[in-house]
């Protein structure tokens, strides 16, 4: 009992500092979204908007690489998605927390369970299923 | 349309999706996609990847509050994230095959299932008879709090809940939404799990599920920075007003009128699809 009463103690950290660490990210994620969001628009905002059909990969910035290059000119579409990079990395922090958090308190099945998430996500990230 | 009044437009209509969404409990994913794609003629694969890229706001944006109070069950949800993200990416990788009229017509069908699920009259079948084999080799049953104190339950039928949670990821990566409706379906109704501790863990789950699928639209190119930064800004304050507003005005009502928008917008979208 008393075992579990620690268990659930450690439960309660987890889920506070889980729950501070998904609001962080989406916060800052969103002010990068916005700052690239007002950058952009004053740079083309005046332009015409045409998104009828969808061209893959037309637009660049799909790659840490090119996002990375846009950002040092100042892209407002390349802050945009660095903001969006930032939010996506948020969910996946979670996971990376919950496997530390399982692995301090020895529950080991959800360690594995934590790291097999952590490989399908890294698996999809590899870029090879895009298609 | 200049890029800057699309923008704006788009803003509204997300911020509208949002708060809709949130309201009803269906998200706002479902409700900025129809937008997107019949009042603004955007390509549905970009409308995907916007929407896609809103749910991860609002969810992550929700759980950080649920996950504090105590109520969302972390093992369940991580659990059954193994079959939303893998399911979720292959939605995410086949979507780009099929014909853009077919997802059309797929999205009108879970569109109209979402609305029936809204409606439905909701049973709690919750118990603490914790004699599964599986939930307890995974450490499923739990507790939350309640106003009198820990309330235990049990959780049911794993396996059926496990592949019905498979199911709603497909649905997620293929069309860009959090299925809500469907992961609801899976954990009242199959692993009987109780109400409140349903709809927030699900909320958690649909972060990384949609993460899973975001990465593939992303390298895609179906994330457009001037699509989704309006989009994720606009549904994610929506949603936020949203939750405010709940409290104070009667949902019944509102459930009534919103089906019939949703189940007017679902017919569109199947029209459309057929139409071609």
């Amino acid at each position: 009992m008393e075992l579990q009463q620690k268990h659930r103690a450690k439960d309660r950290d987890m889920q506070l500092i889980m729950g501070n660490l998904l609001r962080i990210g989406v916060l800052l994620s969103m002010t990068v979204v916005f700052v690239g969001g007002v950058i952009y628009l004053i740079g083309f905002g005046q332009q015409k908007a045409d998104y009828s059909e969808f061209i893959m990969d037309d637009a660049g910035f799909f790659s840490l690489a090119s996002i990375w290059a846009g950002i040092l000119d100042l892209n407002g579409k390349a802050i945009i998605q660095l903001g969006i990079l930032l939010l996506i990395f948020t969910p996946i922090s979670r996971v990376i927390l919950a496997v530390i958090s399982f692995f301090i308190e020895r529950d080991y099945l959800y360690v594995l369970i934590g790291l097999m998430i952590l490989s399908i996500i890294l698996f999809s990230l590899s870029n090879k299923l895009a298609g | 349309m200049s890029i800057l009044l699309f923008t704006l437009v788009i803003l509204l209509g997300a911020f509208m999706a949002g708060l809709v969404g949130s309201l009803t409990g269906l998200g706002g994913g479902v409700i900025i996609i129809p937008l997107l794609t019949l009042v603004l003629g955007v390509d549905i694969h970009y409308a995907i990847g916007a929407s896609i890229v809103s749910v991860i706001a609002t969810s992550s944006g929700s759980a950080a509050a649920y996950v504090k109070e105590g109520i969302t069950n972390i093992r369940i949800g991580m659990f059954l994230e193994i079959a939303t993200t893998i399911s979720a990416i292959f939605g995410a990788v086949v979507a780009v095959y099929i014909n853009p009229n077919y997802i059309s017509v797929i999205f009108g069908g879970i569109l109209l299932f979402s609305a029936a699920m809204m409606l439905r009259k909701k049973v709690d079948h919750s118990d603490t008879d914790t004699s599964g084999k599986l939930a307890n080799y995974f450490k499923l049953n739990g507790s939350y709090p309640t106003a009198t104190g820990e309330q235990p339950y049990a959780v049911h039928n794993v396996a059926g809940g496990f592949l019905m949670m498979a199911v709603a990821g497909v649905a997620s990566g293929l069309l860009g939404i959090g299925s809500g409706a469907l992961k609801v379906l899976a954990m009242d109704n199959i692993m009987r799990i109780p109400f409140k501790v349903s709809t927030t863990t699900s909320n958690f789950m649909m972060g990384v599920t949609a993460a899973a699928s975001a990465v593939v639209y992303l390298h895609r190119g179906q994330i457009d920075p001037g699509i989704a930064m309006p989009v994720c800004l606009g549904v994610l304050i929506g949603a936020r007003a949203g939750s405010k507003i709940l409290i104070k005005s009667k949902p019944e009502k509102l459930k009534m009128l919103f089906a019939g928008v949703v189940t007017f917008l679902a017919l569109q979208m199947i029209y459309n699809g057929i139409k071609g």
